[in-house]
């Protein structure tokens, strides 16, 4: 046997490298591992970016809209007949028409009109309602194109008729023949943000979903924070050591881990099913998260609780304060950051979360905004889940759009919570 | 009602200096009191009538939600008046408002025992009825799941099959892929972080891994369908392998990837318990930085590990938009990772959207399902916490 004091002998100089070697190795591994992760962040963000950057700009085309007062003329007059009737499509028809007089034929007509989508009549509608002087003249309108024509523009469709198999030549054509004469451009689309759902994915939007999150996300807020605050404050300040009190804490942590598809099973047989609340609403949607954000709003409520210092609360007493003065006037104004922190991570959490709300259904189509907490809606994640599960290619583009809005929310949301632990967090 | 409330409220306040002769020293709590003591008795029988009345006619047709607030206004207003010709200066309003007040905070603190309550009771009480139609041993032996609902009784392949040990068998598969993954990646993470890291690389990769954590589900979900499915595929295709479009892999992958900063984080809090003592000794000694951590840390932190571990199954067993996502609905029992499996979520999601009936099996299945899932991830979760508690108690 070598000797083990001797570290210039041969075998302990092997045994020696073969420890760093190892221990280099080891540390090998750690950093693959840290870095694996992060590629994989890495490699999701930029997959989102890159598919969703284009669903903010949106193609129009430009039609020479003929305002025809044998048409239009109820707009001006209203004796003439209701608007309602007015054939708005007949005017986007004969604009298209007139820029390719040499299109004949029913076929070729009506692959034609398709390169503008359906919303191209309520575009026009929209700018002569806006300018009733308009009625008798004829004036540039910029329309939605199909959503097609859209992604050949933005690049994501080949301009080969042979690949891309979705437009002919002829479309080609015509739309090359547009382009040429200025008649196509790109703008930053609004109504992405604004619009609600839609069957044609070149007028969909994400402002009912928006709009469905925030009715959603206000019940929750208005139910968990006061509950989850009350019941942190009772189980620092007021619960005696005893079984009861064991039991919620163990009832607390475990609510906390319970998958949130079991609220919304919950949410279903409960809300819906015993209560008789409407199926689809805000109400329910955010009475089941705030179930589900409970635990976590009650977990940092009492770390933040717990972090103010017994001397305050001495002090309170030693001038008389009853214990619940003491709470009230003084330990709850210090926790307020931190309580507030804690609830903002949880709104956030449950603002992307989706499981619950498709058990209570808020998975249908909705093509209006919701404006009450009982109006039929849906949420910003539940949209993302719709339009992944559709079958049209552009909806691609839109999903990573709608992916990007809510990132942006909760980047926000917890860039908010991280600003206030670094302004009002006191440490003592 | 809010109005008579705050009514009440001045009501009290002005009647108990009013009777104290204008004197508040001469009254037993500050004049607020009594204005809140009054208040209390106008809201809260009010607000309990109003929710009476409206539960005992749950459809909230106009006559009857008139009728509610009637019977609450009146309620509310004879609690006013109770309360005010209760208050005299030597009547202790802070102490009955504080009792009232204590009340309150238990019985929210109490709540998440309701909640509990009511997620075991909506789940067993759907899951009786469908065990009387389905026999318990057939739901947790049986080998063919295709919950259809017969529409005549006499129609052929009527009985639909209920037996959920495919569903069960794929969501293990899937969870076994995830945590393949997740821990692995993530526990070396966390001990490279807390041993190995400078400053700066942990400054930057800890938000990183939080940013990870963050994420909605629903999105990694989009991720493993338009990303991770096809190049599991086309990677499959590539080595002569026949691949499901829905892979269990491609779904468990990405669901690995969705875990790896939960396990970090929980075993870098397992890792970071063990005492500064024993890493000393250990290197005293003459070991390695790794020595001390395979043979020393490691071995000291394995009950917070397996801990976090067990929490993460929990996580990965429960998770439902990945799978959903990208994940196939056909029940197969395989343990072949490229084939297309179903999990237990998915199968809840897909019975419990749409249009349902609440009588029929297939419907009351999901039901079934849902408890076979909160029991198990219950289980995980109690034994991961007592293991976690007993662990830091140990160390403390």
């Amino acid at each position: 046997m070598s000797d083990p004091a001797r570290w210039s002998s041969p075998e302990m100089v092997a045994r020696l490298r073969r420890r760093r070697s190892s221990e280099l190795r080891f540390r090998r591994l750690g950093a693959g591992a840290v870095g694996l992760a992060i590629a994989a962040l890495v490699v999701l963000l930029a997959t989102i970016a890159w598919n969703g950057a284009s669903a903010f700009v949106r193609t129009q085309v430009a039609l020479d809209v003929d305002f025809d007062p044998a048409i239009v003329g109820a707009v001006a007059r209203p004796a003439e007949g209701p608007e309602s009737e007015i054939d708005w499509a007949a005017l986007v028809r004969e604009a298209l028409l007139r820029e390719f007089p040499e299109v004949a034929g029913r076929s070729e007509r009506r692959a034609l009109l398709g390169l503008v989508s359906r919303g191209a009549r309520d575009a026009v509608r929209a700018r002569l309602l806006g300018d009733p002087s308009l009625v008798g003249r004829r004036e540039r309108v910029w329309v939605p194109a199909a959503a097609d024509v859209d992604g050949l523009v933005k690049g994501q469709l080949p301009r080969d008729p042979a690949a891309s198999g979705r437009l002919s030549a002829q479309e080609l054509g015509w739309i090359a023949a547009l382009e040429e004469r200025g008649l196509v451009r790109r703008v930053f689309d609004w109504s992405f943000l604004l619009a609600g759902d839609s069957r044609e994915p070149e007028l969909a939007g994400v402002g009912g979903a928006v709009m469905g999150s925030l009715l959603t996300l206000l019940v929750t807020l208005a139910v968990a924070f006061p509950l989850g605050v009350a019941a942190a404050v009772y189980l620092e300040e007021f619960a005696p050591h005893s079984r009861a009190t064991e039991l919620i804490e163990l009832n607390i942590n475990n609510l906390a881990a319970v998958p949130s598809i079991v609220f919304g099973i919950l949410g279903l047989a409960f809300f819906l099913g015993t209560l008789g609340l409407p199926r689809s609403a805000p109400l329910v949607g955010g009475l089941t998260l705030a179930l589900m954000t409970l635990p976590t709003i009650i977990v940092a409520g009492r770390a933040a609780i717990l972090a103010v210092p017994p001397s305050i609360r001495e002090a309170a007493r030693g001038l008389g304060a009853s214990p619940l003065q003491v709470v009230v006037h003084h330990v709850l104004p210090l926790a307020l950051p931190g309580i507030l922190t804690g609830t903002i991570i949880g709104m956030a959490r449950a603002l992307g979360e989706t499981a619950p709300l498709l058990m209570i259904g808020m998975v249908a189509f909705v093509v209006d905004v919701p404006h009450s907490f009982t109006d039929a809606a849906t949420a910003l994640p539940v949209q993302i889940y719709l339009w992944a599960d559709s079958p049209e290619r552009a909806f691609v583009e839109k999903v990573s759009g709608a992916i990007l809005v809510l990132l942006g929310f909760l980047g926000a949301m917890n860039g908010t919570a991280i600003w206030l632990r670094q302004r009002f967090e006191r440490r003592w | 009602m809010l109005a008579l409330a705050a009514g009440s409220f001045q009501v009290g306040r002005r009647r108990a200096l009013a009777r104290a002769g204008g004197d508040a020293s001469a009254l037993h709590s500050l004049p607020g009191y009594y204005g809140w003591y009054a208040a209390l008795w106008c809201g809260l029988p009010g607000l309990a009538a109003w929710l009476g009345g409206l539960s005992l006619a749950p459809v909230a047709h106009e006559p009857s939600g008139l009728a509610a607030l009637g019977l609450a206004l009146a309620v509310s207003a004879a609690g006013a008046l109770f309360a005010l010709r209760a208050i005299r200066p030597a009547f202790a309003a802070r102490v009955a408002v504080e009792r009232a007040t204590r009340i309150g905070l238990q019985a929210a603190a109490a709540f998440a025992i309701l909640v509990t309550a009511g997620i075991v009771l909506s789940l067993l009480f759907e899951s009786v009825r469908f065990f009387r139609a389905v026999a318990p041993s057939e739901f947790l032996l049986g080998l063919h799941w295709s919950p259809q609902m017969a529409l005549r009784s006499d129609q052929v392949g009527s009985s639909g099959g209920f037996g959920a040990v495919p569903v069960f068998a794929g969501t293990l598969l899937v969870t076994a892929i995830a945590m393949s993954v997740s821990v692995p990646v993530g526990l070396l993470a966390a001990i490279h972080l807390a041993f190995y890291a400078s400053p700066r690389v942990r400054a930057f990769v800890k938000p990183a891994l939080e940013v990870l954590a963050g994420i909605p589900t629903v999105v990694y979900g989009f991720f493993a369908a338009l990303v991770a499915a096809p190049l599991v595929r086309s990677a499959g295709e590539a080595l002569g392998l026949a691949v499901a479009s829905e892979s269990a892999l491609a779904a468990g992958l990405v669901m690995g990837v969705m875990i790896i900063p939960f396990v970090s984080s929980l075993s870098d809090d397992a890792i970071t318990a063990v005492p500064q003592a024993l890493r000393d000794g250990s290197y005293g000694l003459g070991a390695t930085r790794s020595e001390t951590i395979r043979q020393v840390i490691v071995p000291a932190a394995l009950p917070g590990i397996v801990g976090a571990c067990l929490l993460a199954v929990s996580r990965a067993v429960g998770e439902t938009m990945i799978v959903v996502m990208a994940a196939g609905l056909a029940a197969n029992l395989t343990a072949n990772p490229l084939d297309a499996v179903t999990t237990v979520t998915v199968q809840i999601v897909a019975l419990l959207t749409g249009d349902q009936e609440f009588d029929s099996p297939k419907t009351l299945s999901a039901f079934a399902l849902g408890l076979a899932l909160f029991g198990a991830t219950l289980l995980l979760n109690l034994v991961a916490l007592r293991i976690v508690q007993r662990f830091r108690e140990r160390y403390e």
